[in-house]
């Protein structure tokens, strides 16, 4: 075992700071900060020479508890990794395991997954930027935000039955079809949301204050941001057009028309920049694959695999057994590990799994987006104001569930 | 209240009752502390669409010190554990405790090496919401069920606590 | 068959490779531990794999050796995934650090060591990040029981 103190906080005592600097607390429950993150300052005067961000308060498990449930099982916990954003976690959890079993999901539940991850998106993008508005006293613009992401809550409540963990995949297919009006309520919320966004965007995007609060803050450079392992947003603002749905089009991402929005400044004010756009994008994407929805079944055919229907496994020995079978075992994919990477609202969000042909995972891991996002933290907040760690916390978009899992 | 020192147990305290609860429990100064997924929920009971501030919990206070109740939403695990138990510490009576959602109130589906099973077995709590996470319903619904169990306090309950 | 990308490595490191597959398509190198930071220095100089995606590790007790460190590179150039992985021993559960390469290798090492134990040289800031201190024992390690809790504070009755 190792010895306690070889794991103790490096040179954070006061002693050995030379004269003019501080040390400074922030954390882990501090008033301008969501979510729980300890960050260690060392200051001269408000300069920021220093920090080490400490993470962990969060940490509740997931992996090693997922390696004692069936896969069919992990798709609730996959739901509280990104809480901002569920179903892309859902449907990045499904893929991934239905790449190790080596199936495809039929082209309605494709469609129905691509329009899920989407508004997942919305939600994320609305709640980060709304959060991020009000932690700089914008209050109005969290007001319109969080009201423009209730009607997309009510969309998701209305098809998944939950408006923030849904639950919504399973492994070769989704849990229920869409709504029959779906298509309606979708182009109400819209209309509802991108009002709301266009009220936010007149209120801060010209905003002197906002502005000199998000230009230049938090900067990083493109070289920095690859060498970090930044994706999503964080990347994009630097001026990388790296975003998985382009790069390796998972689903059928590769049949719509969207743009990537790419900044050039690799500043808050760009991520911000970046996040507005896409939530356009997203929005694009969804109508465009609501004209392209095709009708059909939503789950893979094979009953090895997904639950037959109620009233085949009512009337039927082998429906029973199946379902007995896939209830109590779960899917059991071949021996093997796969990684399958999907566009989360805060970059790449990978499933490495390993299988040993049981019912459940060897090995489950979640590549978070946020952890090499707060893992470069330090580097772009140096240098600058205390003040200015709270927009760049709140650009970087800090998940808590899929930081720390 | 300095007043309950000055007047002890006569007539004029139950009356004191009455006023000093009414005041109170119309006057919720909260202490969010949000870890995970149900500061969601907690944002949206926040926002216009469900409107805390009808109930008289209007005002979040991100400060210990100027809060009444302390609403723990989310996960708690061990490494979080003695900061929870600090914060809550550091109120001022009279506080209340709201645990929000199912994994502060038990743990939830994290029964594993990191979480705590339960955030009772930190701190006193009043008030448990289950869900996960609650619907902003059942938070306004545990608000005024919050405000019951004030309202049937004296305020001489809590001096000698 | 075995792609061009595995087969540049392979004439690259024909005495450190152990093994090369393409499971589903994701490629996959399995190295000696010894020849990981030269690997990865090639791949990242010479093939153009910018991105360490991520760093992870598995358990597979009882098998020996026990540990494997599992690395996950992209190429933004070559828009081409690649996984490295080496065998690591529970006896001696050293690996070199990847952080001189890749400044965000920092914390997912020091996650893998908090989780596993794998102790990376040359590591500038090895401790742990997701347990607290006092924590005793690594987690994820398959020996570790799902429910042994080391509370930070006595809980109440």
């Amino acid at each position: 075992m190792e010895k306690k103190n070889a794991e103790t906080q490096k040179n954070w005592n006061l002693e050995t700071l030379e004269d003019g600097r501080m040390v400074l607390n922030m954390g882990p429950s501090h008033p301008a900060m969501h979510g729980i993150v300890r960050v260690l300052l060392t200051v001269r005067g408000e300069r920021v020479t220093d920090a080490d961000v400490e993470i962990g308060y969060l940490h509740r498990g997931f992996e090693k508890t997922c390696e004692n449930v069936t896969y069919n099982q992990c798709v609730p916990y996959t739901d509280r990794l990104n809480y901002v954003s569920p179903f892309i976690n859902n449907v990045g959890f499904a893929l991934a395991v239905e790449k190790l079993m080596g199936i495809e999901t039929p082209a309605r539940c494709q469609y129905i997954r691509v329009i899920m991850s989407e508004l997942s998106r919305l939600t994320d993008h609305l709640t980060c930027v709304g959060a991020n508005a009000m932690e700089l006293a914008a209050f109005t613009v969290y007001f319109y935000l969080i009201n423009a992401r209730e009607e997309l809550y009510r969309l998701t409540d209305a098809v998944a039955g939950g408006r923030i963990t849904p639950a919504y995949t399973r492994v070769g297919g989704l849990t229920r079809d869409l709504p029959p009006d779906f298509a309606r309520m979708a182009a109400e919320a819209f209309k509802k949301v991108r009002k709301n966004l266009s009220d936010a965007d007149k209120l801060l995007t010209r905003n002197r204050i906002f502005y000199d609060r998000l230009h230049n803050t938090g900067h990083i450079s493109k070289e920095d941001a690859i060498s970090f392992s930044f994706t999503g947003p964080a990347l994009r603002s630097t001026g990388v057009p790296l975003d998985v749905r382009k790069a390796t089009p998972y689903l059928v991402y590769d049949r719509f028309d969207f743009d990537i929005p790419v900044g050039s400044n690799g500043d808050n004010y760009d991520r911000y920049l970046v996040r507005m756009e896409e939530m356009k994008q997203s929005m694009r994407i969804v109508e465009q694959a609501l004209a392209q929805l095709p009708d059909g079944p939503i789950s893979h055919p094979d009953f090895s695999v997904t639950l037959p229907p109620k009233e085949e496994v009512s009337c039927n020995i082998e429906a029973l057994m199946a379902h007995f079978k896939l209830t109590i075992e779960g899917v059991k994919p071949p021996k093997g590990e796969v990684y399958q990477a999907v566009e989360g609202g805060n970059g790449e969000v990978g499933f490495y799994i390993v299988s040993d042909g049981t019912g459940k995972p060897w090995r489950l891991r979640v590549r978070p987006p946020c952890f090499a996002l707060t893992g470069g933290l330090p580097q772009m907040i140096k240098g600058g104001y205390i003040a200015d760690i709270i927009s760049t916390f709140g650009q970087i978009n800090m998940i808590g569930g899929e930081l720390e899992r | 209240m300095g007043l309950e020192t000055i007047f002890g147990h006569s007539y004029l305290t139950t009356r004191l009752d009455a006023a000093v609860n009414w005041g109170r429990k119309y006057s919720f100064f909260q202490y969010p502390f949000v870890t995970a997924c149900c500061g969601m929920e907690y944002m949206s009971v926040f926002a216009s669409a469900y409107d805390i501030a009808r109930f008289g919990a209007e005002y979040p206070r991100f400060s210990p010190r100027q809060a009444d109740v302390l609403f723990v939403v989310g996960t708690v695990n061990e490494k979080l554990a003695p900061v929870l138990k600090r914060v809550y510490d550091q109120m001022c009576e009279p506080k209340w405790v709201v645990s929000f959602g199912v994994c502060a109130t038990s743990g939830g589906f994290y029964d594993n090496y990191a979480t705590v099973q339960g955030i009772d077995k930190i701190i006193p709590v009043d008030i448990y919401i289950p869900g996960c996470p609650p619907r902003p319903e059942a938070i306004l619904d545990a608000l005024i069920k919050l405000q019951e169990k004030v309202s049937k306090e004296s305020v001489l309950d809590r001096k000698y606590k | 068959m075995t792609s061009y990308l595995l087969e540049t490595i392979r004439s690259k490191f024909p005495d450190d490779i152990l093994e090369t597959h393409a499971f589903r398509g994701d490629e996959t190198v399995l190295l000696k531990k010894e020849a990981l930071l030269k690997a990865a220095a090639f791949l990242k100089d010479d093939l153009g794999f910018d991105f360490l995606m991520d760093l992870t590790a598995a358990d597979y007790l009882p098998r020996e050796p026990r540990f494997e460190l599992v690395c996950h590179f992209y190429s933004s150039k070559h828009n081409y995934r690649l996984r490295l992985k080496c065998p690591v021993g529970a006896d001696d559960p050293k690996v070199d650090s990847l952080t001189p390469l890749w400044a965000g290798a920092n914390w997912f090492e020091r996650e893998a060591y908090d989780m596993y134990g794998i102790k990376f040289e040359g590591h500038p800031d090895l401790r742990r990040i997701l347990m607290y201190d006092g924590f005793e024992g690594h987690p994820l390690r398959k020996d570790y029981p799902l429910k042994q809790r080391q509370p930070r504070i006595p809980h109440r009755g």
